[in-house]
Order: C-alpha cells, then sequence, then structure tokens
C-alpha cells in the first residue's frame, strides 16, 4: 500500500482570510478505498480545506496533489472534472430543476455537443442526452431513487435530499468523494441508512471517501482514521480508538476541566 | 395532430399576420402593430434568457437593441438607399432582397460581440455588478450616438423606408412582416430548445445555486458570457427590425424608457417562461396602444401595473411555468423535449 501513489496528497495547506488563519500547514495523504474522516470543533477550518480542495477558494500556500496532479490554481470544474465529487454541508441541490436534471447537469464539462447543437437539437445533441439521460437514470436506480426522477428536490424528504446529492456528486463518476456532515439533521435510523450508504459506495464504485461529520456514530461506525483539526492546525490523527482517549481531543472539543 | 402542435401553430400565426398582410386585410397601423408584437416578444425573450433563466440582472437590454438597429441601418441605408449622408445607393434594388437579412445579422453579431465587452468584466465577480455595467453601458451608447454627428448624432438617423422602398419594388411582398416573422420564431425556437438542453439547463442552476453549479462541473463564467451573447445577440436582431419598421431611428430610442419596457414585459409575463413572454409582450404592445389617448400619462400606467403585480402576483402571469405545465391537455400537442429523452430511454430498456 505504501509503494501505491496515494490517491490524495495535501502538503503544507495554508489559507488565512484576512488576518484569521482558517487553515494552517495542513497536510494529509488518502489512500485507494480509504473512508478517512476530518473532525473537529466548529470554526475548526474543515469545510475550508474542502472549498481549498475543489477549487472555491485559491490556496495562500501549500501543494494539493490528486493522484499526482496538481489542483492548485485549476477553476472548481476543472478539478471536478479530474475525478473529484463533493456534497455541501447545507444540501445545496438545485430546486427549480428535477432530480433528473440535477444530475444530467453534473455532465455539463463532458457533453461534447456545442452550443449551435444545442439550439437546433441536433442528432449528436439528442444522442447525447439520450446517453447522460440512461447514466442518470441508472445510477438514481441504484440508489433507489428512480420514482423520484421527475421530481424536484426540495419536495423531497431530507434524508432523500442527501441521498440525491450523493448520487450528483457520483455522476462524473469520481475517484474521490468529498462529504460534509452528510449526517448533519439526521435521525437515528437515518443515520444508520446513510452509514451503510457510504460503505456501499465506496464498496460500488471504488472511491476514496473523506467526511467531514460531528456525529459520533458515523465517525466511529465506519471511519478507518481520523484526523483532528482545531484552530486551523492538526491536533491529532489515528485510528477512532486512539482518537477517542486523546486527552488534548477532549480538551479542543469540550475545554480544560475546572479545578 | 399529436405533437404536432408547434408547426400548426406557427403555420397559422403566419397565415394571419404575413398572409393576411399580403392580401392586404390590414392597414398600415395594424400591420405596424403586428411587428411591433412580434420585435417585443423577441426582446422579452431575450431578455428572459438573461434575467430570467440565468438570474442575473441587465439593466440596458435597448443598448444591444440600439448597437443591432444602428448597425443594420447604416448597412442598408449606404447599401440600397438614396440618402444624405452616404448619396446613392451602392447596390441595385435588387440585391436589397439578400442584403437585407444580412444587415439584420451582421446588427445582431455587433450587438453580441459588443455585450461580451460588458460580459467579460461583469462576469468576472459575482452579484450585481452586471446591473451597474448594463445601465452604465446604455448611457455610454446614447452619449456615444449623440456625438457622431456623421451619422445625426442627436438628430438621429433616416432613410430604412427607401430601403424597404427598394424591397418592395423587387418583388412585391410585405418584406418586413416576413423577417420580423421569421426572427421572432427563430428566436423562440432557439432559446426554447436552448434552456431545454442540458447545456443550457445549466443557467437555471447557475440561479438556483451558483457555488453547487460552479463545483458541479459547469464552466459557470463561460456559460454566462456564452447566454448574455445570445440573448444580446436576439436584442440586436430585433433592434434592426425595429429601426426599420420606425424608419427613423435617434439615440434615445434606446434608452433608459425602452430597456424598463423590456423588463416590464419580462416581469409580467414571468422569469423563465417563454410562453409568459409571449403572453405579456402580445398584451403589453396592445395595451400601450389602447392608452395612446392619455398621452404622457400612459407612462403612469407602466408603474401602477409593476405595483400591481408585485402585490398580486409578484413571480409574473406564468411563473416560472410554461403554458403546457399550467394546461396539461396541451402536453397532447407540445411534448417537452425532455418527456422524449425520457421515453427514449425508458423504451430502451
Amino acid at each position: 500500500m505504501a509503494s501505491e501513489q496515494p490517491v490524495l496528497r495535501i502538503e503544507g495547506l495554508t489559507h488565512t482570510f484576512g488576518g484569521l488563519k482558517a487553515v494552517s500547514d495542513f497536510s494529509t495523504e488518502l489512500h485507494r478505498n480509504e473512508i478517512v474522516g476530518l473532525i473537529g470543533p466548529n470554526g475548526a477550518g474543515k469545510t475550508t480545506v474542502f472549498n481549498l480542495l475543489c477549487g472555491l477558494y485559491r490556496p495562500k500556500e501549500g501543494d494539493l496533489l490528486f493522484e499526482g496532479t496538481q489542483l492548485r490554481g485549476r477553476r472548481p470544474h476543472e478539478i471536478t472534472s479530474l475525478g473529484i465529487g463533493r456534497t455541501f454541508q447545507n444540501i445545496r441541490l438545485w430546486n427549480e430543476l428535477s432530480v433528473l436534471d440535477n444530475l444530467r447537469i453534473g455532465h455539463s464539462s463532458r457533453l461534447g455537443y456545442g452550443i449551435v447543437d444545442a439550439f437546433f437539437h441536433t442528432r449528436r445533441m439528442r444522442a447525447t442526452e439520450a446517453e447522460v439521460t440512461e447514466q442518470a437514470m441508472e445510477l438514481l436506480r441504484s440508489f433507489g431513487l428512480e420514482r423520484h426522477a421527475e421530481v424536484r428536490p426540495r419536495n423531497l424528504p431530507y434524508g432523500l435530499q442527501r441521498r440525491v446529492e450523493i448520487c450528483r456528486a457520483l455522476v462524473m463518476r469520481p475517484r474521490l468523494l468529498l462529504l460534509d456532515e452528510p449526517a448533519a439533521g439526521m435521525n437515528p435510523g437515518e443515520i444508520n441508512e446513510l452509514m451503510e450508504l457510504i460503505s456501499w459506495v465506496r464498496d460500488t464504485y471504488g472511491v476514496t471517501v473523506w467526511i467531514i461529520e460531528h456525529q459520533m456514530r458515523i465517525i466511529m461506525g465506519i471511519c478507518e482514521r481520523l484526523q483532528v483539526l482545531n484552530f486551523g492546525e492538526t491536533i491529532a490523527e489515528g485510528t477512532p480508538e486512539q482518537i477517542q482517549g486523546d486527552p488534548v481531543v477532549i480538551k479542543a472539543y469540550l475545554g480544560e476541566p475546572v479545578a | 395532430m399529436e405533437r404536432r402542435g408547434t408547426p400548426l401553430l406557427i403555420g397559422a400565426t403566419f397565415l394571419l399576420t404575413v398572409g393576411a398582410s399580403s392580401l392586404g386585410l390590414y392597414n398600415s397601423y395594424v400591420e405596424f402593430l403586428i411587428m411591433l408584437i412580434g420585435i417585443n416578444i423577441m426582446l422579452g425573450a431575450s431578455l428572459n434568457l438573461i434575467n430570467g433563466y440565468m438570474g442575473e440582472f441587465s439593466v440596458g437590454h435597448a443598448a444591444f437593441m440600439g448597437v443591432g438597429a444602428y448597425v443594420a441601418s447604416l448597412l442598408t441605408v449606404w447599401l440600397l438607399a438614396n440618402d444624405r449622408v452616404f448619396g446613392l445607393p451602392v447596390l441595385p434594388d435588387g440585391a436589397s432582397i439578400l442584403v437585407f437579412p444580412l444587415a439584420l445579422v451582421v446588427g445582431a453579431v455587433a450587438a453580441a460581440l459588443f455585450s461580451l465587452l460588458v460580459a467579460v468584466p461583469s462576469f468576472r465577480t459575482r452579484g450585481d455588478y452586471l446591473a451597474i455595467i448594463t445601465l452604465a453601458v446604455n448611457f455610454i451608447f446614447k452619449s456615444v450616438i449623440e456625438n457622431l454627428d456623421a451619422i445625426g448624432g442627436p438628430r438621429g438617423f433616416m432613410g430604412m423606408g427607401g430601403v424597404l422602398n427598394a424591397m418592395e419594388r423587387t418583388w412585391r411582398v410585405p418584406w418586413l412582416m416576413i423577417w420580423v416573422f421569421v426572427s421572432t420564431v427563430l428566436t423562440l425556437y432557439v432559446i426554447s430548445r436552448y434552456v431545454r438542453s442540458t447545456m443550457g439547463k445549466g443557467i437555471v442552476a447557475i440561479r438556483d445555486d451558483e457555488i453547487a453549479a460552479e463545483v458541479m462541473a459547469v464552466d459557470t463564467r463561460r456559460l454566462k458570457v456564452v447566454t448574455f451573447m445570445l440573448g444580446c445577440g436576439f436584442a440586436g436582431l430585433a433592434g434592426g427590425l425595429h429601426a426599420h419598421l420606425l424608419g427613423f431611428i435617434n439615440p434615445s430610442s434606446y434608452f433608459i424608457l425602452q430597456s424598463v419596457m423590456v423588463m416590464v414585459i419580462v416581469y409580467l409575463g414571468g422569469m423563465g417562461s417563454l410562453s409568459g413572454t409571449v403572453i405579456s409582450a402580445v398584451g403589453f404592445t396592445l395595451l400601450l396602444e389602447a392608452l395612446r389617448p392619455l398621452g404622457v400619462g400612459r407612462w403612469l400606467a407602466v408603474p401602477l401595473i409593476l405595483i400591481l403585480l408585485m402585490r398580486f402576483r409578484p413571480s409574473g402571469l406564468m411563473g416560472d411555468r410554461e403554458l403546457p405545465e399550467v394546461f396539461p391537455w396541451l402536453r397532447r400537442y407540445f411534448p417537452a423535449p425532455e418527456d422524449r429523452f425520457l421515453k427514449e430511454t425508458v423504451s430502451g430498456q
């Protein structure tokens, strides 16, 4: 495993907002088919790491290597096309469009027809659309969502919206899947389903999964490794069991014991 | 009958406009109104693409219309009419039939290229910059034309009537009506197909959640620029027709008032609804004509309509829906293309 190139290697990633150091000298390596957790108290810089990784912010310093390709300086859509899919902390589906369209738009960068084809619905355009639709429907079927293809996402229950968002992130067949607090706002039943779903996605689609999460059940249940952030800095790293007993982590979450 | 709704509708409209007009069934005022409606539909549909579907806020649509108007009329008058500025026509009357549509296309392309100057800087940033920049562009356009004395400056430019005469001398059919009809159909056809393709739906995704659109592999910057150019190009096409319809244009024809009129058509019809835009373009044009006896007072009616609209139907007549979605029985005649894609794949299983 050590000889294999890591799926993702981040080195010395640093980013500031004004005077605030959101991420400071962050480094990590993710290997194929791992499920890795990124945890930390609110404001620790977890989502910032994701946003830097997918090109929404431009890092001030550091290297982001995805399968050896430098991501720094690339625009978000290019990074996604390289093979990184993500979901958002607050679900960001397009509510004005159907579930099916949400998935189809994921193909935008690989449509292979031009704007003139779009104007006149040429044979090439229709062939591509049929193919894209078929692929999207297939994905929906394997997620058990095909019944909801024509529905606008906002009309679906919360758990299903999360499912659709993960589905959308997989449209481009990414090799790295970023999940930003996928269990936020879910009840225990939904969380169990989500855990099964994430493991199933990893096995079925062969992706490496990187999760930001607060729910201990998920972290302890499916993450193989954990990294803990606080104030932009990595304060601990290891297996869930090691992290659970780490006094530094407990202090970061709960504060110093009162004497 | 089924699924043939669109060609039937186009055919019927053709007979009612171009057909009846060739037979001399309308007086020139009715003809003028019909053409004005067509032009307003084009303007509304093209602005709806930008402000409705894409959710940007362009407030200077008339500037792009004006570019098309001036470029097309300068070309046709220079080549085809006996004019103060350019002197005798360069080409014989017979050429007019070909030159006229070409000049319209050149005007549309000029408007699209001009819009690129606006689009590139304003879409680099997010937010309301487009509104400020398009407003400024509308002012710049007016001042530039006013200071170009060679083409009439603030006094305006005329001679387009001679162009239409040259065409009618060659072959006696209602040329302008034909081209308004063709352009309106083309505009609606292209825009409706564009916004129903996965590529075009990207602009709705941008309106809905731009961050998600950016991350989900939509090249938002490019898509926004292309869509803006498309909308402005159709405004330029409408402008060229408008100039020939009026026979006389001046810089204030393409100023804020005109921009606002197009915006009212879009908001009245519904953001993101082409059938709404058509309905409101027809209704609004006729209403303004009906209020003509009020003189300047009719400009009080426009804000009043807007206030009533915001109070009682803030998303416009149709919202973002099309007629077949409101009246499902229409679906038999006007199937949405996405239904087709879906059926093709479902039957392919």
